[in-house]
């Protein structure tokens, strides 16, 4: 039941255990005065109550040891938390040298957080557990603040000037992410999620450019939907009696029923995909599924790039798509400039951003494509 | 006075039989009533309008939280729920908290108290009245007129450069109520050190009295610097002088420093009052001299002293020097200390007293109560480690409203029942005011205990939506539901104290059988106050317990309601006594 109805924030970062023990120990104190004045108030009201029978000869009005003992002792204990707290505040403040730096730049009403490696992200925050970071933050045009209440970190983004905050993660788990200073219209909305991972998963996210698996291109996520939509049972690597392959058909004459023909493009593609019905190659009868409302354009344009390939002249007819697309890949890295590459890269972690889910590993398929891109550097 | 009963004229016209003239019936025009210098108006004109505005306050109060039960919200746009909780924290403040004690009951009892006529300058007096009705016109113009989302704080350069609504205006308001603020704390100071009757010497004020002189010290120093700051606001709102605004070339930090110079002192604008209340009440309900005078009077100055010198701790994050951040943390847990003492030395006054569980008491152990937990909570917040986590999440929204409306308005609910016969003539239905206090504190605490827990848990203040983090909602609920317990908790004294002004048995001059020299006149009491300007010559709050009990005793022998005999016998030896 308690796990429905949590009252404590989850403990993870470094500072949260002695944070904990501190507001403890106050809670304690707190708990201690409040009683003992309860106590004393409902004693006395129902011994002094009117009528009663108590001895009220002669009462203190004051009493110099007794006032004296009751400013002197709660000014000790407030002394000690005062140490306690302002101890934990220093560490809070002062980042060890070895902690890694990471931009945060806030705006009404998101967070954008830049990695030192150039990974960017969005209302996101990755980091591994046990390693110390540095955050330095600064407002493109309100106060914002940014708080991670299992973490114990909170600190204002100020527009012209940078804060900094640091911490050190321990638990691996997602934890919420807010903006806690006022900030306008949609403030409650400006927050995200804090991500700490294995270090081991962390150091693949961060080489991967801020996803836990290589991103796909538009030819490997093709060859992934082909086989989900099983297209592959009946268009193989070779023509056969249900159907004719589709290996290096791009670009070709096709020959349809009733001796019209047609050329292999984008448009062709795309009608036969969609309305097969529309043009049929010759010697083949009416059995292809209609995929006009199964599937959208995005996938369309994924399933056209794939079979595109197939057969292409880039790696020749393969047995393997993956080898293929691959090689595609390889090829495109070749070509661009290195900061085209990154520019590239940004754009797919900022497209996949709405998959808030990079943990997870699914699909044998981007086992494969993680590979290919190792072997791809290796050459 | 004599000259009066010789005028054949005024007898014959003015002196209806049975009823004397008090400053209610003197004259019943509407003219009379707004051009006033009588304080004791003057506090029924605050009286009426403060209640309007805490009234609306409240609405704005119900609706968030209302809002605030599902974690999407049920009827507000967020731009309107932003604009709801900026009018319930402006309103609350600035036309509430800070009037409520000093400007009703304060203008009501310090010319009173010290025996005097009147303040020390009435039109002055007047003159707030109308400065805080065109402060608090203007500011309602604005809410009516678009709204006003910056929250009360108004923190750039959000407020100055963002915010599309209704600010300047606003700010104008609460300029001009300022004014109004400045006005009654001279009236206060000047009152109380050159218009004491003979024999009111400083060590025999009423702790009331000392409480609004401290209050008047505060909002002298700290009004003028707001004032300032919300005036820097229009200017680089509306003209786009570069003061605080980073992209022009200001500094939104120090925003912050202007700002909380005052608004950390106006938090003892708000309770200090509230204090000397709670001492008046404590030491007439308890029939008992206040424990440890001096040391009570004394740490109302200290509290105002030091009050000025914590500024910093309500920005330990927002970039101030680590170094500042324990300089202000130290002072402010050297603050807690006066504070401390207060709450011990009013449990201590009970002790050996001849306590009456009447309607003002039960309010004022309420205080006790809700003031430790306010108090004590307050230290997670100025301890700067704790305050790191907790600051600008609900656990703060929870410390204020506990001192804030567990203290002041407590406070203000206990002073308002005890000086109700004084001001209107009339007692109140008191097993209903009874029962309605405890129902102040259970659902007072149903409210804003919830909070505590889920601000610890993260939850930050000014949030419309929660969806993203669902195990807030518990403590919402439970918020909610003691909030409408709280709403009618309020509503119940509205209407039976309304109702007491025709209905209610007419007030002796000192139903309580209380010490003061508020109590020596007639319920209501004459324009004048007084007939004679009485001469001072007992301790303040010179109550005996022992002869108190005695008394009862032989009331109770001889089978008459120790409640009329009682009162009737402090009546009369009180005058045997002058």
């Amino acid at each position: 039941m308690f796990s429905n109805f949590p009252a404590t924030p989850p403990q993870a970062s470094s500072f949260s255990r002695e944070h904990d023990l501190i507001f403890y120990a106050l809670l304690a104190l707190t708990i201690i005065f409040t009683v003992m004045v309860g106590i004393g108030v409902i004693y006395f009201v129902i011994k002094y109550k009117r009528g009663s029978d108590a001895d009220r000869s002669r009462p203190i009005y004051e009493d110099a040891r007794l006032e004296t003992a009751w400013s002197v002792i709660p000014l000790i204990l407030a002394l000690i938390m005062f140490y306690f707290g302002t101890k934990l505040f220093i560490t809070m403040r002062v980042p060890p040298a070895d902690a890694q730096e990471i931009f945060v730049i806030g705006k009404q009403w998101m967070w954008h957080v830049q990695h030192s490696n150039g990974v960017r992200e969005n209302n996101t925050l990755h980091v591994p557990a046990g390693k110390p970071f540095k955050l330095t933050m600064i407002s493109q045009d309100v106060i914002h603040a940014f708080y991670i209440p299992a973490f114990r970190a909170q600190m204002h983004v100020v527009p012209g000037r940078y804060t900094t905050m640091w911490f050190t993660p321990t638990q691996p788990g997602k934890y919420h992410l807010f903006c806690s200073m006022y900030c306008g219209t949609q403030h409650s909305e400006m927050g995200g999620t804090v991500v700490v991972m294995e270090p081991r998963e962390w150091a693949n996210w961060i080489e991967n450019g801020g996803q836990s698996q290589a991103s796909l291109t538009l030819e490997q996520s093709g060859e992934r939907l082909y086989k989900q939509l099983a297209c592959n049972n009946c268009h193989g690597a070779e023509d056969n009696m249900r159907a004719p392959s589709l290996y290096g058909i791009w670009g070709k004459k096709r020959t349809l029923t009733g001796g019209r023909t047609a050329i292999a493009d984008q448009s062709y593609l795309r009608e036969s995909i969609l309305r097969p019905h529309n043009k049929i190659t010759n010697g083949y009868s009416n059995t292809m599924p209609v995929y006009d409302g199964q599937i959208n354009e995005e996938d369309v344009l994924k399933l056209m790039a794939y079979i595109k390939v197939i057969g292409s002249s880039v790696g020749g007819p393969s047995s393997s798509g993956t080898d293929t697309a691959a090689a595609v890949l390889n090829k495109t890295k070749g070509t661009m400039s290195p900061f085209a590459a990154n520019a590239i890269q940004y754009q797919n972690s900022s497209m996949r951003r709405v998959d808030s889910t990079p943990t997870t590993r699914s699909g044998e398929l981007a086992v494969n494509a993680i590979a290919a891109q190792q072997e791809a550097k290796g050459n | 006075m004599s000259a009066i009963p010789a005028d054949p004229n005024v007898t014959a016209v003015s002196a209806t039989p049975r009823t004397e003239t008090n400053y209610l019936n003197a004259d019943w025009s509407i003219k009379s009533w707004l051009l006033t210098g009588d304080h004791k108006r003057i506090a029924i004109l605050y009286l009426v309008s403060v209640s309007f505005f805490f009234f609306l306050g409240s609405i704005a109060a119900g609706l968030i939280r209302y809002e605030l039960t599902a974690p999407a919200g049920f009827i507000l746009e967020s731009e309107t729920y932003n604009k709801v909780f900026s009018a319930h924290g402006i309103i609350m403040v600035f036309l509430f908290l800070i009037v409520a004690i000093p400007a009703i009951l304060g203008n009501f009892l310090l010319p009173l108290m010290i025996g005097a006529r009147d303040m020390a300058f009435p039109r002055l007096n007047l003159l707030s009245w109308y400065l805080f009705m065109i402060g608090g016109a203007c500011i309602m113009g604005g809410m009516i007129n678009g709204g006003v989302d910056s929250g009360w704080t108004f923190y750039v350069p959000y407020s100055s450069m963002y915010a599309n609504s209704n600010v300047t205006m606003v700010l104008t308001g609460i300029f001009i109520a300022g004014f109004s603020s400045i006005t009654t704390g001279i009236n206060f100071i000047v009152t109380t050190h050159k218009m004491r009757a003979p024999g009111m010497t400083w060590f025999r004020l009423p702790l009331m009295v000392w409480a609004l002189y401290a209050t008047g010290v505060v909002i002298i120093l700290g009004t003028p610097v707001v004032a300032v700051t919300l005036l820097c606001i229009i200017f680089e709102r509306v003209f786009h002088l570069p003061i605080f605004s980073a992209e022009l070339g200001g500094d939104p930090v120090l925003f912050q420093h202007l700002f909380w110079f005052y608004s950390h002192p106006a938090v003892y604008i708000m309770i200090l009052p509230a204090f000397g209340v709670q001492s008046e009440l404590i030491a007439n309900f308890a029939r008992k001299r206040v424990f440890g005078y001096h040391l009570i009077a004394f740490s109302s100055l200290a509290i105002a002293g030091l009050g000025f010198l914590v500024w910093g701790h309500h920005m330990f994050i927002s970039s101030e020097s680590m170094y500042q951040g324990v300089v202000f943390s130290l002072i402010s847990f050297l603050v807690a200390i006066p504070s401390a003492i207060k709450v011990f030395n009013w449990t201590a006054t009970l002790y050996k007293g001849n306590i009456r569980l009447q309607t003002p008491m039960i309010y004022a152990l309420g205080f006790i109560g809700l003031f430790t937990i306010g108090g004590l909570t307050g230290l997670f917040l100025g301890c700067l480690g704790t305050d790191v986590h907790l600051t600008n999440t609900y656990f703060i929204v929870a410390h204020f409203h506990y001192v804030m409306v567990g203290g002041a308005v407590t406070a203000f609910l206990g002073g308002l029942h005890y000086w109700w016969p004084k001001m209107t003539g009339r007692l109140y239905p008191e097993s209903i005011a009874k029962w309605n206090a405890v129902l102040v504190f259970i659902g007072f605490n149903l409210t804003f205990f919830p909070q505590f827990i889920v601000g610890f848990m993260g939850m930050p203040r000014r949030y419309h939506y929660y969806y993203f983090a669902p195990e807030f909602q518990p403590y919402h609920i439970m918020s909610t539901l003691g909030s409408s317990v709280l709403a009618l908790s309020f509503i119940i004294p509205g209407l039976y104290l309304t109702r007491s002004l025709s209905k209610g048995a007419k007030a002796s001059a000192n139903p309580w059988g209380a010490h003061g020299l508020e109590w020596e006149t007639s319920s209501p009491p004459p324009t004048s106050n007084f007939d004679q300007i009485p001469v001072v010559l007992d301790e303040v709050y010179d109550f005996d317990p022992v002869t108190e009990h005695e008394q009862d005793k032989a009331a109770q022998a001889l089978e008459v309601p120790s409640y009329l005999s009682n009162e009737a016998k402090s009546a009369e030896s009180e005058k045997e006594k002058r």
